[in-house]
């Protein structure tokens, strides 16, 4: 033993310097101090200290997805750790790469119920990619390469490292990334070339073909989507994202059919139920995806693209399956075509595209405008006439709000759309727009929520005033949770149990109390100034957007119908009683 | 659902602290059913543990849970030695038989078709042990039962495929 042993509090930075990180969020206590100690005693990594643990993941989430980096988070023993429980099962829905750290108490106090213990490693199994518990402190940088390369690789998720407070004080060795290699953990990259020149053959033959894309594509990185984008273009297929891919292909482009799903268009999900051939690429079939599975695109013939094999045929069986990345694999897709001079059928497509021009003919987002009342729909639209042309970046909470926000706003290029999809978690929004403000200090970052969400962790606005992050919080305040409202209305008989917002706080006085700028409108006439306003302001500011209580997020597949048994508004409902099946589906 | 099938799985793992638990911790947290679990360290110096789960299920599945166990990162290999077809199961059984009498000599002369042996012995009970396939371990638990059986220790099934083609 030396004296220029680093201890493991050092070790933990130098880990972190020598993988990229230049933030970090967290929050210090008991168990995880030498680590603040040594934060303390350096400049390469800065710190941002939030207000509750949950703030702090998805403040990474945000800055993971706007980056393409892995996010990092530090907490504390106990409840520092159980805080983060959300943020984490939030990031392995939506496979988000985040190393976790979290404290722990000594190894000699482990299992004796010590003060702020739990058992971390054991609560954090089921909601992270993987997780450890360092006792050796020569384990420790090993272990930290070892996390970021499970967190980054294949499909992407959180990993935790649970850290004793004794192993922090002890000094050991340090292992530089380069000498670090995972035993077993290589998933595959490259597609089959046999299953490529498959899907190339299916996709010549195709009278319907459709492209359905998710996440994967986006995190598979920018040149994913650019490959994406190209191969559309040169099969001249139309393409429909999910929640999670939006950004994946440029949203302006007339063979974008938007997004699918339960609120997803009524060309999307038509397209979907009608294709012949559905190229799946980095989507996992999800139920808010599919509507009922035994009505799913039931004509069609599925090639699913995906990096995690245990994605495929969860759901619905398909009928080629190809294990790889979602860039790789478009890579190949698009070269077997090329190399082949493939051909699309023209005649068959030409009637496909006829097919799918009369389904766009119906509008499906279009909504009853008012003189008087804000529509929330109008708000949305607003927000994104007056920020086109700017680099902006949007994240949402989770309701109403967010499909609004999903239909209505166009994302031309991933990276740039950060929602919580998978976990659907109230409260992610705000922290997340602080830590894509914080990887993009000059943009335009605007958290769209609902007033009900953003209070789940309004805390943090005074993260926001600490940092000087001028993120743009858009409420549309209906005074209602938005989307239980809903589905009480069509489901339980307008029952409105519980789902009324009352006692809310004066968002504009709020705001001020954080030492941000609060603005309302609640006239039509008014929108365009507050959101002028707003973006004028280089501060934090929240906007209240006092919007109509009553309305509803529409198209809609209820639960338990098909893609072709949409709602396309208020005055279908009757008419479709939604089944005893569809009942218990959430 | 009538294409239910049982199937037994190896599985290869890196011998760390929690690895059984996230496996047990998915088959819970995912629905999937275990019939038995067995888990023993194979390799000391590569420390490597094998598990073998019996498990039933569906055709999709139990495509489902091998590919859900892959992806596990401490999980080196998965097999299914169902579909593999040519595996030898066996399980090892404890049974202990209270009693005195006719029935007492009866459990021993079944024992002795059984091929079981008698491991310990007193004036008024036997522990025999036996290694075989899970139904002729059933079959003699059932024999047992109403000659004086008053537990029961099984091992679960441990599993092996046949020829030169290791995991």
């Amino acid at each position: 033993m030396t004296d220029q042993q680093p201890n493991g509090a050092e070790i933990v930075i130098k880990a972190l310097v020598d993988q990229g990180v230049d933030v970090i969020f967290g929050y210090p206590g008991g168990a995880v101090l030498p680590i603040y100690d040594a934060i303390f005693k350096q400049n390469h990594v800065k710190h941002i200290l939030v207000r509750h643990e949950q703030a702090a993941v998805h403040a990474a989430e945000g800055y993971a997805r706007s980056t393409g980096k892995v996010g990092v988070v530090l907490v504390t023993s106990g409840p520092g750790a159980t805080n983060a429980v959300t943020g984490l099962t939030d990031a392995l829905m939506d496979s988000i790469p985040i190393v976790c750290f979290t404290g722990q108490v000594p190894t000699h106090l482990i299992g004796n119920d010590a003060f702020q213990e739990a058992d971390t490693t054991g609560i954090t199994r089921p909601c992270t990619k993987h997780n450890y518990l360092v006792k050796d402190v020569d384990a420790l940088a090993r272990t930290i390469h070892e996390a970021f390369y499970v967190a980054r690789s294949g499909r992407p998720g959180p990993v935790v490292i649970d850290l004793p407070k004794d192993v922090q004080f002890a000094p050991g060795t340090y292992t530089p990334p380069e000498a670090v290699s995972h035993r077993t953990y290589r998933p595959q990259m490259m597609p089959d070339p046999k299953a490529v020149a498959a899907a190339v053959d299916l996709m010549e033959q195709a009278k319907r073909p459709l492209f359905y894309c998710g996440g994967g594509v986006i995190n598979s990185g920018p040149r994913a989507s650019a490959l994406l984008t190209e191969l559309v273009r040169t099969t001249g297929f139309p393409c429909t994202l999910t929640l999670m891919g939006l950004g994946a292909y440029p949203a302006s482009d007339p063979q974008f059919l938007g997004m699918l799903g339960m609120h997803g268009s009524y060309e999307a999900n038509l397209a979907m139920h009608g294709c012949d051939v559905m190229i799946a690429i980095g989507s996992r079939f999800d139920d808010r995806v599919t509507g009922n599975l035994s009505k799913f695109a039931p004509h069609s013939k599925k090639i699913h693209v995906d990096i995690d094999p245990s994605s495929i045929n969860k759901n619905v069986r398909v009928d080629l399956p190809i294990i790889g990345d979602a860039g790789a694999t478009l890579e190949a897709i698009l070269a077997e075509w090329r190399r082949r001079r493939a051909k699309a059928d023209d005649r068959a497509l030409k009637a496909w595209w006829k097919q799918i021009g009369e389904w766009r003919a119906r509008e499906c987002f279009r909504y009853e405008r008012s003189e008087t009342i804000i529509k929330p729909q109008y708000a949305v639209e607003r927000l994104y006439a007056a920020t086109r042309g700017r680099e902006t970046f949007i994240t949402t909470e989770v309701g109403q709000h967010q499909m609004w926000a999903a239909q209505l706003f166009k994302f031309e290029q991933p990276n740039h759309w950060m929602t919580s999809g998978g976990l659907g978690t109230m409260g992610y929004g705000l922290p997340a727009a602080m830590g894509v403000q914080i990887a993009h200090p000059d943009a335009l970052v605007i958290d769209i929520a609902g007033e009900a969400s953003i209070l789940m962790n309004i805390q943090e606005m005074s993260t926001l005033a600490q940092y000087r992050l001028p993120v743009k919080v858009f409420i549309l305040n209906n005074q209602w949770m938005g989307m239980v409202r809903q589905w009480q209305e069509l489901l339980h008989g307008a029952r409105y149990s519980e789902s009324y917002s009352d006692s809310l706080p004066d968002f504009v006085k709020l705001a001020d109390a954080f030492g941000a700028v609060g603005l309302r409108a609640t006239r039509v006439d008014e929108v365009d100034a507050v959101i002028k306003e707003m973006l004028e302001t280089p501060r934090p500011v929240i906007v209240d957007m006092c919007v109509d209580q009553k309305e509803n997020c529409f198209p809609m597949i209820p639960s338990g119908a098909a893609h072709n048994e949409m709602l396309l508004g208020p005055a279908d409902r009757a008419e479709r009683p939604v089944s005893e099946e569809g009942m218990v589906l959430v | 659902m009538s294409d239910i099938r049982r199937h037994t799985i190896a599985v290869l793992v890196d011998n760390e602290p929690g690895v059984l638990a996230r496996v047990i911790g998915l088959f819970s947290g995912r629905g999937y059913n275990i019939e038995s679990l067995t888990v023993a360290e194979v390799d000391a110096a590569e420390r490597l543990s094998r598990i073998t789960v019996v498990t039933s299920g569906t055709p999709m599945v139990i495509e489902q849970i091998k590919a859900q166990l892959d992806r596990l990162v401490p999980v080196h290999a998965v097999r299914d030695l169902t579909l593999e077809g040519r595996a030898v199961e066996r399980e090892l059984l404890l049974v202990k038989v209270a009693g005195t009498g006719e029935k007492r000599i009866e459990s021993l002369r079944l024992a002795e078709i059984f091929r079981a042996r008698v491991i310990d012995s007193t004036i008024e009970s036997f522990v025999f042990e036996m290694t075989g396939a899970v139904e002729k371990l059933d079959a003699f638990i059932e024999l047992m039962r109403p000659l004086g059986l008053v537990e029961v220790s099984r091992t679960g099934v441990v599993a092996i495929s046949r020829g030169a083609n290791a995991l």
